[in-house]
């Protein structure tokens, strides 16, 4: 049998179709989607990313379809076909052609690879360090003299500079809205920059496997506008609340179940520096590392026992009865 | 049709594509992965130069006139070893004997230098553990070391197998011209390394 | 201690299981490879379709996070040292010597050490299941997570050791073939009339010859690491985890070539043989491959364009690397070209060739999209990647690995695997292969990294890894139906005589299976092909000088021997001294885990095995049968 060219186009058009619902798949609603970038960095990855991918769709749908075609119309044959060892100009052909079209896809490729690898000069408004830990994120502004957790707040169409370092092993910072990864080593300090077009909060999580709870290591970006920005800073600079009543007796908790040994509380005895700054955990969206919500069951549920929500957590079960339990929750929900 | 003698026992080998005996084609392929094992040893040594956070630091510890003395004799070596292929290829089991055993025991006194080394390094406060030259030097030198003894083993076995009737003969030398290849690749080895540790390892370290 | 070993008989027998144990033939051992490479495929099957019920849903808890980390740890260290790497050593092993026209390896008890180590090493790696966890750290085991402060147990010293063992293993079988393919070309067997897939084996040799070494190296630094505590990795001291990264992926990524060379090297045997043409364009896709092996040493940083090494670097690379696929690319289109105007024998093997390049081709090309260094840090350790190696390792090596089963079953067995359940294999394996890996591109494409145990309902990830796992399912069922295949068409299978597939090389000339000494007179190659050639000669076109039979001797080429049963060709003897050394060198390692005790006496094994080894002749003189 014979495949007629109409056959045949009609076979190319469906798979075309096929790849257009494919992509269509893709849903960028999703939290971590990164077809629906929402910064500089995100989108002209992302338009490199298109542009290859037509590219390779390109190639792919030629070459695949000159195979098909090539197995249909010469399967079964009879006899012993006329013996053809080679074709130079054909070899010549083939060789060039891929390379063109090479060198075309790494145009785009090149020019966005040194757009992106620094901030534009001069645009850069808040500078943020991050240091990782086995399994957080701890986010420093060392200009505004914040110390926070899990959570990167920035300004909205606001250029950001994030520099990070490792405290244990190797991990990898990536919001996939805001733009690709950078890995964070210890021994080193890496970069990259970050900008949202519009406000809003970006999900991100660590992208190089760091040990057991590496599935749990996961962080917000929360873009908001400068003013409420600043709000926010300002906030962050104080020290604690004051607390009374059943917060009161968490807060005493705090330092007798040794809490402090680990945790700083600024204006308080708490000065610890192995787990996250928490002054003000209370304002916080998420807890253990973006896997519970900050609200009073979760953050009983994380304290009654941290390892049994993120596996090998350095924080122990510290056997809290009941009472304990939500007499902390009281102290660190007061603590905005 | 050839003929190969394998521990005493003479079989008949069959001739070659390329002439060469298998085992001399094998050596030299050994020995182009032998260069990728020791490249690495040697980038690993040179990414780490000068990044020990604590002393001792290769300036203040190598000694450069007393390897020097060490590697004068196992660069020596060599000829000695050249001078014992020689005198199996004429027949001259005698002189093979001499000169071979001057090969190994150049090599055993360089061994005799590295011991003293370390255990002179080790006194000064610099073990594997101490800091990044300590790790990498050691290991480093250690494989060098290590293969400069497996060469001295061989050397000598050669040696004693030749008072065995039929083993080390003129009609068999490519076994010494085996081991010949072997030590002075290990040799070249050691003119990189003291090139690259000691003699400009003390002045950047 | 070398007495003791010299005293025992040599073992004389060619019969029997024990046979099995000493033998040094290159065929039995191929065989060897082949059955134990296919178990641990099925292991590492195993292992995956457990992760794939754990992440089916989210939030899942049918393996703890810790067995899940031990999971992809282990299944891409089977798939890649215990599977697919001996698989294609068990086809070096059995065709090699028969398509150059040899009588065996150039080392045949060195041959048999590399598959009792590769065993060994096997066997240090998953008996860590038994022994406190398997290692946790991912195939690749970057430092500093793979050090005692984070990593006490002794999962990772097993990792270590099993591939130290397994890396001994694979240098001596690399010298071993290297050796073979220069050395023992028959007479005419000149290298550019040699089967592509011999050229493969030579190429893949040398990449392995210069590869292990650096892998070697940075083993040894962690291993003395762990045992000796040095700072090789240990950043308080000054250790750099990136020199892990830089020597694994020197290593790492001409691996990728060693796994998937010789499949290319199949295809382009089992292209021309069911085409009935020559493969087109001979030289190129020869030079190709060696221009593949050599450009797959100058891109291994494209693995780490994430770990900030700036964008001059990551330029440089992602260039190497875009380059590859030129070499790569013109090999598919010569394949095309082979079967363009030829008669298609539409045989399994043929539908997994045509198959092979289709996957791999997207392999290939997804591939071409990581080396796009400026959206591969939105790729980079996503579920994209993921889908990547699994287009080209399972889509592209182990298709081209079916291909290679169907096509060369009948010579290594005598029998024909059935053709209907080969169909629905095919089929059934091009469907799942892509129901399960296509969709990871999705995943990775919305943000889903590789390597996590759980994910949050909220992500969107659920629809796609429950596909996948379904696809994972029927993949499984898939392999089951090979496996059938080959366990009854080894009984009751078609009688396949010498020659079943009109084919093209040498091994097709003697009978299936081969006799011990494969060949009773070593044949005269005149030209490439040289099998067909002579068999259509007259059906083509006159060729001066042709003789029109593969039997040599009429032309002046040499015939060691008359009755091939008393050949004067010494066949070389069984030995126990190969699998006296591995045993020594796998003592030794658990030694140096357990006690040094244990390894000072796996080191005396291995030591007076290699003396024995050194004093027993190749081949007894009492055992030529005279």
């Amino acid at each position: 049998m014979r495949v007629s060219l109409a056959q045949f186009l009609a076979a190319v058009a469906a798979l075309v179709v096929l790849i257009g619902l494919v992509l269509a798949a893709c849903t960028p609603s999703h939290p971590q989607s990164t077809f629906d970038a929402s910064g500089p960095v995100a989108g002209m990855e992302r338009n490199v990313f298109y542009w290859i991918f037509w590219a390779a769709v390109f190639v792919f749908v030629t070459v695949g379809g000159v195979l098909v075609y090539t197995f249909v119309r010469f399967r079964n044959g009879e006899g012993i076909p006329r013996q053809v060892h080679g074709n130079r100009r054909l070899e010549i052909a083939w060789t060039l052609a891929p390379a063109v079209v090479l060198a075309v896809v790494a145009v785009p490729m090149l020019l966005t690879l040194f757009r992106v690898s620094s901030p534009p000069a001069g645009e850069v408004a808040v500078n943020v360090k991050v240091v990782a830990h086995q399994w957080w994120w701890e986010v420093q502004y060392p200009d505004l003299d914040i110390v926070t957790a899990n959570e990167l707040h920035i300004p909205v169409g606001r250029v950001v500079d994030v520099t990070l370092t490792s405290n244990d092993v190797i991990h990898s910072f990536w919001v996939p809205k805001l733009g690709g990864k950078i890995d964070v080593i210890p021994t080193r300090t890496t970069s990259i920059w970050l900008k949202a077009d519009k406000s809003g909060t970006y999900f991100g999580q660590c992208a190089e496997f760091c040990g057991i709870s590496h599935g749990n290591m996961r962080f917000r970006v929360i873009a908001k506008p400068q003013a409420e920005f600043d709000a926010w800073a300002e906030a962050q600079r104080g020290p604690a609340a004051q607390v009374t009543g059943e917060a009161e007796r968490g807060a005493q908790l705090f330092v007798a179940k040794g809490c402090l040994a680990c945790h700083t509380i600024r204006g308080t005895l708490a000065m610890g520096k192995i787990g996250p700054d928490l002054t003000h955990v209370g304002g916080r969206t998420t807890i253990a590392a973006g896997l519970l919500d900050n609200t009073p069951e979760d953050l009983a549920r994380w304290l009654r026992d941290p390892p049994e929500v993120k596996p090998g957590a350095n924080m122990p079960n510290l056997k809290l009865s009941g009472e304990e339990v939500s007499a902390l929750v009281a102290y660190l929900q007061a603590l905005k | 049709m050839q003929q190969t003698w394998v521990g005493g026992h003479q079989v008949p080998h069959p001739e070659t594509a390329t002439g060469l005996d298998h085992r001399k084609v094998l050596m030299w392929v050994f020995l182009g992965s032998e260069c990728m094992f020791f490249g690495s040893l040697i980038a690993t040594y040179l990414v780490y130069a000068g990044r020990s956070v604590v002393g001792p630091f290769p300036k203040e510890i190598l000694d450069i006139p007393v390897t020097s003395v060490s590697t004068f004799v196992l660069l020596t070596s060599s000829l000695m070893m050249v001078l014992a292929l020689a005198a199996i290829s004429r027949g001259d089991v005698r002189g093979f004997r001499v000169w071979l055993l001057a090969t190994a025991l150049m090599g055993a006194t360089f061994l005799g230098f590295q011991v003293f080394e370390f255990n002179h390094f080790v006194h000064q406060g610099l073990t594997p553990r101490t800091n990044l030259f300590g790790t990498t030097f050691f290991t480093l030198t250690g494989f060098h070391g290590a293969h400069v003894t497996v060469g001295v083993v061989w050397l000598l076995s050669l040696v004693g197998l030749s008072f065995r009737k039929g083993h080390v003969t003129q009609e068999n030398s490519l076994k010494v011209e085996l081991a010949g290849l072997y030590w002075h690749f290990v040799d070249i080895v050691w003119i990189v390394i003291f090139t690259l540790v000691y003699l400009i390892g003390v002045t950047t370290g | 201690m070398a007495t003791i070993v010299q005293a025992l008989r040599r073992p004389t027998s060619y019969t029997g299981w024990w046979s099995w144990v000493t033998t040094v033939d290159h065929k039995r051992i191929g065989i060897l490879y082949g059955a134990t490479a296919i178990i641990f495929l099925l292991l590492g099957g195993l292992e995956a379709l457990i992760m794939r019920i754990q992440l089916a849903r989210p939030d899942q808890t049918v393996v703890s996070p810790e067995v899940f980390n031990q999971l992809f740890t282990m299944h891409g260290t089977t798939m890649i040292f215990l599977a697919i790497m001996p698989l294609n050593a068990a086809l070096f092993n059995f065709l090699v010597p028969l398509m150059i026209g040899a009588g065996d390896v150039a080392f045949p008890r060195l041959n048999a050490f590399s598959y009792w180590a590769f065993l060994g090493g096997g066997i240090i790696l998953n008996l860590s299941w038994l022994l406190g966890g398997a290692p946790n750290a991912g195939w690749f085991g970057y430092a500093n997570l793979t050090g005692t402060a984070f990593n006490p147990g002794h999962g990772i010293d097993w990792w270590v050791l099993g591939l130290q063992v397994l890396g001994i293993a694979s240098l001596a079988s690399a010298f071993n073939f290297i050796v073979t393919i220069i050395n023992m070309r028959a007479p005419g067997m000149t290298l550019m009339r040699m089967p592509v897939f011999a050229w493969m084996t030579l190429v893949t040799s040398f990449i392995m010859i210069f590869a292990f070494p650096v892998i070697t190296v940075a083993l040894v630094e962690l291993m003395f690491d762990r045992f000796l505590g040095t700072n090789f990795f240990v950043p308080s001291a000054g250790g750099d985890p990136l020199l892990w990264q830089h020597l694994f992926w020197i290593f790492g990524h001409p691996e990728v070539y060693i796994l998937v060379l010789p499949p290319m090297g199949i295809i382009s045997e089992v292209l021309p043989t069911f085409s009935r043409k020559p493969l087109f364009g001979y030289p190129v896709v020869v030079f190709s491959g060696i221009a593949i092996g050599f450009m797959g040493f100058g891109v291994w940083s494209h693995h780490m364009f994430t770990v900030g090494l700036g964008p001059v670097a990551n330029s440089v690379f992602a260039i190497t690397t875009m380059a590859i696929a030129i070499p790569t690319g013109v090999k598919i289109f010569n394949w095309i070209a082979t079967m363009w105007g030829g008669s298609l024998n539409t045989k399994t093997a043929l539908l997994f060739a045509v198959g092979f390049i289709f996957t791999f081709m997207m392999g290939g090309i997804s591939g071409v999209m990581h080396s796009m260094a400026s959206s591969d840090y939105q790729q980079q350790d996503t579920y994209f990647v993921v889908a990547h190696i699994h287009y080209v390792l399972f889509g592209g090596s182990l298709l081209a690995l079916f291909a290679g089963a169907y096509y060369w079953f009948p010579k290594i067995t005598g029998r024909l695997l059935h053709e209907g359940l080969g169909r629905l294999h095919f089929w059934l394996t091009i469907v799942a292969l892509n129901v399960t890996f296509f969709p990871m591109h999705f995943l990775g494409l919305d943000g889903m990294p590789r390597r996590i145990y759980t994910y949050d309902p909220s992500m969107g990830w659920d629809l796609w890894n429950m596909v996948a796992t379904i696809g994972a399912f029927m993949l499984a069922v898939s392999v089951l139906v090979f496996v059938f295949n080959l366990v009854t068409s080894l009984r009751r299978g078609e009688r396949a005589g010498n020659d079943p597939w009109d084919g093209r090389t040498l091994e097709w000339t003697v009978p299936s299976p081969p006799p011990a000494h494969n060949f009773d007179t070593i044949p005269v190659v005149r030209s490439r092909d040289a099998f067909w050639e002579e068999k259509h000669r007259r059906a083509i076109a006159p060729v001066a000088g042709g003789s029109g039979r593969m039997d040599p001797g009429e032309e002046g080429g040499y015939r060691p021997g008359h009755d091939p049963r008393h050949s004067t060709i010494h066949m070389p003897s069984p030995s126990y001294l190969p699998v006296v050394v591995a045993l020594g060198i796998v003592l030794a390692a658990y030694g140096l885990v357990y006690h040094l005790a244990l390894a000072a006496v796996g080191g005396a094994i291995a030591v007076a095995g290699l003396y024995g080894w050194y004093m027993e002749p190749a081949s007894e003189p009492e055992d030529t049968g005279q």
